[in-house]
């Protein structure tokens, strides 16, 4: 695991990417749309996904519990946006990921997984139908990886385009549709992973904006994608809202994992399929009794039989923060490694997620993290830890 | 009483051949949120430059190192109870530790509160 640096050298860690020490070369930082607008903000800038992103502004605390309270303003830019366009476009997708594609509605989206074909994980993404044929979201990190493996394997027929001139903001907590409804008006009629097109601006110049119902937080909230020539603008109308503050990457971190939701390069990679990595819900009905994606064989066999090892969440006693790469034990033996760990401002304690071997994965069962040589009690617990409260068509909340 | 400063951001008071260390309020702002802080417990030996305390943020994991060679007369355990002093009083009630020094000429190669501060605004 990363051993403590001195204060000094925390400091002047600006690199938050794990990935960085397997460059070859180094790569020149990218600046975001709102690059000026964050710091203006007073944000604190570090490097991460090959771009300077801001990794806080008055402090991760107060920004994590303003978001779980009021509405957050999160500049997700970084994050690819493609749109794969060419007739039998869902289809060929299919053969590359394990959810039911082709059944996707119009405006109707869905979280899946880019398999290898050992069924490892290649990303997590979000797919959603439009008119012009698949909108897909995957992660800043490996968009570029991602998109030669589609390229590579979906036929030439299907068109890669990577927007690159469009901006990525994330509107996130129980008052965000408050806040955007007055900014973007419509935006309440779309139910949790829904999405659609909306006019924001002057009736004689309105800008189309594609807005979806969905987030990283666990919270209510909408992701807007907007051109990058009107990023700025978009931002200050949402932030001169009451209900909204910017928030940074590192409370974007904390409440993520409340929510016992995955950051791909640390709690899924290519060395897990999706049944150990606690997503099978990605795996669609149909596509578990026609199989027919990448890595299916695997992928079946671990739903059928259960999978050797689970990602689970693990709270912890006492305040010590339990890391991503702490061993976790059972007596003397280890079973387990932590993946993703912090103070969660919201449980007001430390909180982990990690793989343990299968035999350690029910909820109560009592294991042990090591921590620079200590040993601390963890406790598998069921995730989220805080409860998803998200705009779900048919339910009160 | 002298106040030398380190450049990794640590504070030492000097009192005698005593002395009270503990992270600069600089260093407190850069590192944000304090969730967790590791002191020596009395007895323990500190050798200059060596790992002497863990300061842990919401993000990340920090060592603070002794900026002199000694022996612990006790840990802050105040921090234990309220990490967020080293936020809020830094250079006061959020000290991590004290000490008997060893060897006083260690101090020599110290910065003062000036040297300090205009090696924070070189950063």
């Amino acid at each position: 695991m990363r051993q403590p640096a001195s204060v000094a050298a925390t400091l002047e860690r600006t690199d938050m990417s794990e990935e960085d020490e397997f460059e070859l070369e180094p790569i020149e930082i990218l600046e975001l749309p709102l690059d000026a607008w964050h710091r203006d903000k007073g944000a604190r800038m570090v490097e991460f996904a090959g771009y300077h992103m801001p990794i806080q502004y008055e402090g991760i605390m107060a920004e994590h519990l303003w978001t779980r309270e009021n509405a957050g303003l999160f500049d997700v830019s970084h994050m690819g946006q493609l749109m794969l366009t060419g007739d039998g476009g869902a289809e060929a997708l299919e053969a590359l990921v394990p959810g039911d594609i082709s059944a996707l509605k119009e405006g109707k989206m869905r979280y899946s997984l880019l398999l290898d074909e050992d069924g490892g994980i290649l990303d997590d993404m979000m797919i959603t139908a439009v008119p012009m044929g698949l909108y897909v979201v995957v992660n800043g990190a490996v968009k570029w990886d991602d998109m030669g493996h589609l390229r590579e394997n979906l036929p030439d027929e299907i068109t890669i385009n990577n927007m690159e001139d469009r901006a990525l903001l994330a509107l996130q907590g129980p008052k965000a549709v408050d806040a955007l409804l007055r900014v973007v008006p419509g935006v309440d009629a779309l139910y949790f992973m829904e999405a659609g097109s909306f006019f924001w601006g002057p009736k004689t110049d309105p800008e189309p904006l594609w807005v979806s119902r969905s987030g990283y937080t666990g919270e209510d909230g909408f992701e807007i994608s907007v051109p990058a020539t009107h990023a700025q603008k978009l931002a200050d109308q949402l932030c001169a809202q009451p209900e909204v503050k910017p928030i940074g990457l590192g409370a974007r971190d904390s409440l993520r994992l409340e929510a016992g939701l995955p950051l791909y390069g640390h709690d899924m990679t290519p060395d897990v399929e999706p049944v150990e990595a606690n997503a099978a819900f990605a795996i669609s009905k149909r596509r578990r009794t026609e199989g027919g994606f990448a890595g299916a064989e695997r992928i079946l066999d671990a739903l059928a039989n259960g999978p050797a090892r689970k990602l689970i969440g693990l709270s912890v006693e006492g305040k010590l923060p339990v890391r991503e790469g702490a061993l976790v034990f059972a007596g003397a033996a280890q079973v387990g490694v932590i993946t993703s760990g912090g103070f969660a401002p919201s449980v007001g304690a430390p909180i982990a997620m990690g793989y343990v071997d299968a035999a350690y994965q029910a909820i109560g069962t009592a294991l042990e993290a090591e921590v620079r040589g200590k040993r601390v009690p963890v406790t598998v617990a069921k995730l989220p830890f805080i409860p998803h409260h998200y705009h779900r068509k048919g339910g009160s909340i | 009483m002298t106040r030398f400063f380190t450049e990794d951001h640590e504070w030492i008071e000097v009192d005698g051949d005593t002395a009270t260390v503990g992270i600069t309020n600089y260093a407190q702002g850069q590192l944000g949120d304090i969730v967790f802080a590791e002191v020596p417990e009395a007895g323990a030996t500190l050798k200059k430059g060596g790992d002497a305390a863990v300061v842990e943020s919401v993000k990340a994991a920090s060592d603070v190192y002794a900026p002199v060679s000694g022996t612990v007369i006790e840990g802050n355990d105040a921090l234990d109870g309220d990490p967020a002093l080293v936020n809020s009083d830094p250079e006061g009630e959020g000290w991590f530790f004290k000490l008997t020094l060893s060897d006083s000429s260690e101090l020599d190669s110290l910065m003062d509160a000036a040297a300090y501060q205009a090696f924070v605004d070189g950063l």
